[in-house]
């Protein structure tokens, strides 16, 4: 086992698995921000059940714990793959060779992970420890996760700039996992001359929904709403 | 027609290379290009100047020897073809061509434009055989093998051990190469008994020399000479999980 995490592949899989993981819990954190769609008592209702589920409480550091796998292995065989080019090409011609987003995996990653930190900072840092208002919906009190956003999202330059980097870190988002979703299936051994169409026609479907979903709420904040 | 090269001169494994500019006259289309730098060669023996060291042997792009980078890509500008099979009809008059050795942190640089690729043998030592004795000649329906597997099978013995695929690689990687080799033994029967194993050695020897990780760009399959393709490395993959399940 020991030569099996030690060993490229080994290390590949692990990248892999953890990043379907996390394209799993992307689906789900779409749906639950869909619920922004339906109005303050939808969202806030969703959000309670997000955080009050014990379930979603281990879930949720099993997700960290994901997070923190796929970026940490992601940063290791990159070092090594830098280390394994120590000279480059004077001339190298690569556009049909292969996608843009497959050479800058790593780039889209790094930026991927800045936007994570603002977001967490932005939101799951004031819903956990921050000072939030309180709403009843139903009889039941709970935190008003629906004026948080819509706070970031609505009056003045600030929304400009949340909507900004919102979008262009949603599609860097989607760049990245257009390329992630086919890879994480040929690493683990599940793809053929066949299923590689296949999945890269699903990777990329689902790269576009997760790109336009979590971009249709800023748009919906600050233009439509 | 006339062609401006642009060679990298190294003098040996530790020397500092650098670009070297050229020039020639009459060369014709139908000159194969390593023809053409036979031609230089010629030149620069005249010349009293060293020549410029690269590799070669069948011309007929079976052997895998030769394989030059050339104006950014592995084998130069034509698809599935090895440097020997490159034509200067696929060039314009005049124009400036740059030749590079493959880069590839596990094939050092020997001189000018030979690498040392001893680095895919060690691989192939590590597990690219079959080692059942076979004994006589059996016969030739008791073993029978599909058509399909016997095709993939072909496909993936293509391979001539060029190095392109690690050459291309943004990772150095030779994924593409060890996926072949085990592709090709694992379709079959007499080599299937040991492809988990063969997977995992052959891949421990492929760490050890210094190649990346395979990051499923694609580039490998797009420049192969040989169009070896990456479902050869999803069942390299599979046989390399299925050795760990097992031990």
């Amino acid at each position: 086992m020991s030569n099996f995490i030690t060993s490229s592949l080994g290390k590949k899989v692990i990248l892999s698995l953890s990043g379907l993981f996390l394209i799993m819990f992307l689906l789900v954190h779409l749906t639950a921000n869909l619920f922004l769609l339906g109005g303050s008592d939808a969202f806030n209702i969703a959000t309670h059940f997000m955080d009050t589920n014990p379930v979603i409480q281990i879930i949720q550091s099993i997700l960290a714990l994901g997070f923190i796998i796929h970026i940490l292995y992601a940063l290791i065989i990159q070092f090594q793959n830098w280390r394994a080019t120590p000279v480059k090409y004077k001339k190298k011609y690569q556009k049909e060779s292969s996608s843009w987003s497959s050479r800058n995996m790593i780039w889209l990653g790094i930026f991927i992970f800045g936007f994570l930190f603002t977001h967490i900072i932005n939101f799951f840092y004031v819903m956990k420890f921050g000072e939030m208002s309180s709403t009843i919906v139903h009889g039941e009190e709970m935190h008003d996760a629906y004026k948080l956003v819509v706070g970031l999202f609505t009056g003045g330059t600030l929304a400009y700039v949340y909507s900004g980097v919102y979008i262009v870190s949603f599609v860097a988002l989607g760049l990245h996992l257009n390329h992630a979703f086919w890879s994480a299936f040929q690493t683990v051994g599940w793809s053929n001359d066949i299923w590689r169409k296949r999945l890269s026609v699903i990777g990329s479907l689902y790269a576009l929904l997760i790109s336009v979903g979590f971009t249709v709420i800023p748009i919906y904040f600050l233009f439509i709403k | 027609m006339k062609v401006k090269l642009k060679i990298w001169r190294q003098a040996n494994a530790k020397a500092k290379g650098q670009f070297k500019n050229y020039e020639l006259d009459d060369i014709q289309d139908e000159m194969s290009f390593l023809e053409m730098l036979d031609a230089l060669n010629s030149k620069l023996i005249k010349e009293g100047e060293n020549p410029v060291a690269f590799e070669n042997d069948c011309r007929e792009g079976i052997c895998g020897t030769c394989g030059l980078f050339i104006n950014g890509r592995p084998h130069g500008p034509g698809e599935q073809i090895a440097t020997c099979q490159l034509h200067m009809r696929l060039f314009k008059d005049g124009e400036t061509i740059v030749i590079e050795p493959w880069r590839a942190g596990g094939f050092p640089i020997i001189k000018d434009l030979v690498t040392d690729r001893n680095a895919y043998d060690k691989i192939m030592q590590a597990g690219g055989f079959v080692s059942v004795n076979i004994g006589g000649t059996p016969d030739s329906n008791a073993v029978l093998i599909s058509k399909e597997h016997a095709d993939e099978a072909m496909d993936a013995a293509s391979c001539i051990g060029c190095g392109a695929c690690a050459a291309i690689c943004k990772n150095s990687s030779a994924m593409l190469f060890i996926a072949a080799k085990v592709s090709q033994l694992a379709l079959l029967p007499q080599g299937k008994v040991e492809a988990s194993k063969r997977a995992k050695r052959m891949v421990a020897v492929m760490d050890e020399l210094g190649f990346g990780n395979c990051s499923n760009t694609g580039a490998c399959e797009a420049e192969c000479p040989k169009g070896i393709s990456l479902a050869h490395i999803a069942r390299l993959n599979r046989e390399f999980l299925k050795a760990n399940i097992k031990s």
